[in-house]
């Protein structure tokens, strides 16, 4: 811990640096210690899981994250992405809970990029608790030691003799007490205590930690339960900080007209018009990122004035002629013509990703067989906030600022373009309004700091408009699966064939194989936990035409939606109950090591401690249709139904019910929902609940009304009365979240994602029992309108 | 020359008679809580109050404004209805990311002040121009509902 006697937060990260440079050997030792593990490990042969498998690992260091001041105050360290899942406030918390601390005392600061540092900082995957949950742990617990130390040292006491309370370290036989503000100068100079002499609390001994809003302690909530939430008051009164609030003097604005087409460059520009518009001061065009750009930004033409409207008017007065040579076949990319390719591909044999039993003696020898085809669109994630970032570059240093997902992504980029030492480049990460995924590539960073240098180094912050935004995401794929299954007298399902198409994410990164990868695969597909005797699954070929990325939840989207879709076809062409049908599909109690399926991936977790768990499958599917009074009883009419589905993914179990009514003209109420959700231990209860919440708004947008279509290469959709998201009257007012398995024994589980995928399949199996009608095509649209059936 | 006032403040400001009052607000008189979500009209990230009724700033020039009062988020802690509502948003857990939470409570403001007990039905009515890409729509209208009560309690 560095001390400090200012509360000022600018000065306390003066303070703290120099802290950490003052105890650089202790600090260094950690590190190496996280190192040294993971040597170890490597000369053991064994693979790393979780936080050891990603760069720069994980630190539990109290001296990196926690700083005391003499006036008692604790400022604590968030080095991961703030995007709306609440993680300023939840790992903060843990730090907090660990060490002792009382929350009024607390302060957060959000760290800079620097992985180094602190641990990996990529916030994606649903895995900022599952990986620093313990490390951040341990780093409270070590604080708490250290200052139990200290007032050891103080009494000349046995600091056996010695417990923190809140905030305070009691000397117990004696009953006196010495504050945290004044153990914290000696504490800052004891050693960190090594891992295994730590105390980490038990359950009962925590304060804050998965704790209901109405279990924290007083002064630790707002009135009805908003659970200590860091930028609460921040955000209703304006005063957050967002990527496009942060105002450098003598900042230039711009806005960059980009390629229509992927991979398309300029032919000509005439900017005279720009040039005219008042506040426009230069206009410049910028070189075409290569096919496989991976974060390189478009290129394109940018327009740099002295305001964002002027910057604005500016680009809309340029003439641009693209040249679409550079662009390959992306130019003649359009999604309908691609459904209809996909699912001609999809009919032939694909390449196999896993098979047991004999698929085709299942299939030859059944009684009855099934088969469906369902379809999955593109989306843009369309956080609320557009990528924004500013870039100065002055002296052989860049300074930038932004909503990134990945800081140090952005850093090691920057240092990359501007041919700079990683020293010399400093990422500051604001609030994220919103990221989804979007704001894990950090191209809008980049176009920034090029920008900046064609500035000569002036301040310059690149805002995307939402066209931009829409037309130049890194889009959610576009898919089509294909199942196909065999029954035997008894409608017991004995086959199962699923050929999965998919344009690969990798096509980011380099030449395009046209098939899924194993990271892809596994999100729903190889892991899929049937009983089945015989199963195989293929991939067809599906080229990408566009930035294919990452969307919230990402593949698991089509492939729950197929999947679950598809079960609920079963269960009723068998003439079972769906859950019934679904449980028996399942089969007994497992745990199942997912390199059995052929699936080496698990989302980079241990395969032994993180199984795919069917009884915990089971545990949600029970839970939800119990809390839903499944199959209906007294709620369910004419045109209403409930449906179901479950999924597993990023470590997490949910299951989905959802009771929805159809009306005559094809209207769809949802009556309410009920979202069983297994994480294992919850952290910050409330906000897994309000995640899940938006997890089923989102996932009702996908199931409703929300895609991306592309023709001649472009996108076609601009702006939100075309791209249609979500709002007040389509959402369900009533969502029901019920937690299972909130136990110690299970390891951690992701929350921000897991509650997408099921809910699009749970609203279409409702529509099918309310209805007869069977959505096979995403999103359903005007689908339902009468006349369209 | 463009003579206005914000937030009870009278503003004489020299920018070009079609600028946006959203730019206006953030780029001139850096006010950052209205934020930039569409530029359109469609998303309400960008409402404010002009002379008591909510308009989307990113599309109105800022010489419709001319001799009116603008109000924005910023004035809303001195707000009897505003301080209600935030209160309301704290206490109900609203926010997740926050970017649109300023555009939604500006409109909840205005809508309370109307119609200081709304139904579900003139909620929805009222909010239906605001985008919440987290999902915390379910939140937004309890949190009016509390803030209609939190007014009764206090008249």
């Amino acid at each position: 811990m560095s001390t400090s006697t200012t509360t000022d937060p600018l000065l306390l990260a003066n303070v703290s640096r120099r802290g950490l440079l003052k105890g650089l050997g202790a600090a260094g030792a950690l590190v190496l210690a996280a190192r040294w593990d993971l040597a170890v490990a490597a000369e053991d042969e064994a693979p790393k899981y979780g936080a050891d498998a990603m760069p720069h690992g994980w630190v539990d260091n109290p001296n990196v994250f926690i700083s005391i001041a003499v006036d008692g105050s604790v400022t604590i360290i968030n080095h991961r992405a703030e995007m709306g899942q609440g993680i300023r406030t939840s790992l903060v918390m843990v730090i907090a809970d660990e060490m002792g601390a009382d929350w009024s005392s607390v302060k957060v600061m959000q760290a800079d990029a620097d992985e180094a540092r602190y641990g990996n900082q990529n916030t994606d995957g649903s895995r900022s608790m599952r990986h620093f949950f313990e490390p951040l742990r341990r780093c409270g617990a070590a604080a708490r030691t250290m200052l139990e130390q200290a007032a050891a040292q103080h009494w000349q006491v046995p600091v056996s003799d010695c417990t923190t309370t809140v905030h305070q370290v009691i000397h117990t036989p004696s009953g006196r007490a010495l504050s945290f503000g004044e153990l914290a100068t000696t504490a800052s100079e004891l050693p960190v205590p090594e891992r295994q002499f730590l105390r980490l609390k038990t359950r009962e001994q925590w304060r804050y930690i998965n704790k209901q809003p109405d279990q924290l302690p007083p002064g630790t909530t707002e009135k009805a339960g908003q659970p200590m939430a860091i930028d609460g008051r921040d955000i209703v009164s304006g005063k957050a900080i967002y990527g496009a609030d942060v105002i450098l003097d003598n900042m230039l604005f711009a806005v960059i007209a980009r390629p229509p087409v992927y991979g398309a460059s300029i032919q000509s520009v005439d900017d005279s018009a720009a040039l005219q518009v008042p506040g426009v001061v230069k206009v410049v065009q910028l070189p075409t990122a290569s096919i496989a750009s991976a974060f390189s930004p478009l290129g394109g033409v940018a327009v740099i004035a002295n305001s964002t409207w002027a910057a604005l008017s500016g680009r809309k007065a340029l003439t641009i002629t693209w040249d679409n040579s550079s662009a390959g076949d992306n130019a003649a990319y359009d999604s309908v013509a691609f459904k209809a390719a996909m699912e001609a591909e999809s009919l032939k044999p694909g390449k196999v990703v896993r098979t047991q039993g004999d698929i085709q003696q299942a299939l030859n020898s059944a009684d009855q067989r099934f088969e469906a085809s369902y379809y999955s669109p593109h989306m843009a994630q369309a956080p609320m906030e557009p990528p924004v970032a500013i870039a100065h570059i002055k002296d052989g240093r860049v300074e930038a600022w932004g909503p990134v997902q990945n800081p140090q992504a952005a850093r090691d980029g920057l240092a990359k373009r501007l041919s700079l030492e990683a020293d010399n480049v400093t990422v500051h990460a604001t609030l994220l309004g919103g990221g989804f995924g979007r704001k894990a590539k950090p191209d809008f960073v980049f176009e920034a700091a090029d920008l900046s240098q064609i500035m000569d180094g002036r301040p310059v912050r690149v805002q995307w408009s939402r066209e931009d935004d829409l037309h130049h995401s890194f889009f959610h794929t576009v898919s089509v699966d294909r199942l196909e299954a065999s029954f035997n007298k008894e409608s017991e399902v004995t086959g199962w064939l699923h050929r999965s198409l998919s344009p690969s994410i990798k096509s980011l990164f380099g030449p395009d194989s046209g098939h899924m990868s194993d990271i892809e695969l596994a999100m729903g597909v190889r892991n899929m936990p049937f009983d089945i005797p015989a199963i195989q699954q293929e991939t067809g070929e599906a080229m990408a035409h566009v930035r294919i990325g990452w969307f919230r939840s990402v593949y698991n989207i089509p492939h729950a939606f197929a999947i679950q879709s598809f079960v609920a076809e079963l269960a009723h062409k068998a003439g079972k109950d769906h859950r019934d049908f679904l449980l028996e599909l399942l089969g007994p109690d497992r745990q199942i090591d997912p390199r059995n399926q052929n699936e080496p991936w698990n989302y980079r977790e241990d395969p032994i401690r993180y199984p795919i768990d069917t009884a915990r499958y089971r545990d949600v599917i029970k839970t939800a249709t119990r809390k839903a009074n499944w199959p209906g009883g007294t709620r369910i009419a004419a045109r209403r139904a409930l449906g179901l589905a479950v999924h597993h993914s990023f470590m997490s179990y949910a299951a989905v019910v959802m009771d929805v009514e159809v009306s005559e003209q094809g209207e769809v109420i949802i009556h309410r929902v009920d979202i069983a959700f297994d994480c294992g231990p919850q952290v910050n209860p409330e906000r897994i609940r309000s995640q899940l919440e938006g997890a089923c708004a989102m996932g009702v947008g996908i199931a409703m009304m929300t895609q991306i279509t592309a023709g001649d290469g472009k996108v076609q959709q601009d702006n939100f009365h075309n791209y249609l998201v979500p709002r007040h009257s389509q959402v369900p007012k009533e969502i029901h979240i019920h937690a299972v398995n909130d136990r110690l024994d299970v390891p951690i589980g992701g929350a921000g994602e897991p509650g997408v995928p099921p809910i699009a399949p749970a609203l279409c199996n409702a529509i099918f029992a309310a209805t007869g009608q069977r959505i096979r095509t995403l999103p359903i649209a005007g689908q339902l309108r009468t006349g369209n059936s | 020359m463009i003579s206005l006032t914000i937030n009870g403040t009278p503003q004489q400001l020299e920018v070009a008679a079609d600028t946006p009052i959203l730019w206006v607000l953030r780029d001139t008189l850096q006010m950052t809580g209205t934020r930039f979500g569409c530029g359109m009209a469609l998303c309400g990230a960008c409402t404010v109050h002009l002379d008591g009724n909510p308009i989307r700033s990113c599309a109105t020039p800022v010489s419709y404004a001319a001799g009116k009062h603008i109000t924005t988020i910023e004035a809303m802690e001195n707000d009897a209805v505003g301080q209600r509502v935030q209160d309301a948003w704290m206490d109900e857990a609203v926010a997740q990311c926050g970017y649109c939470q300023c555009g939604q409570i500006m409109s909840a403001v205005a809508l309370l002040k109307s119609n200081p007990k709304p139904t579900d039905k003139d909620i929805t009515n009222a909010m239906n121009g605001n985008i919440c890409r987290c999902g915390t729509y379910p939140r937004i209208r309890k949190a009016i509902h509390r803030a209609a009560l939190y007014t009764e309690v206090k008249a």
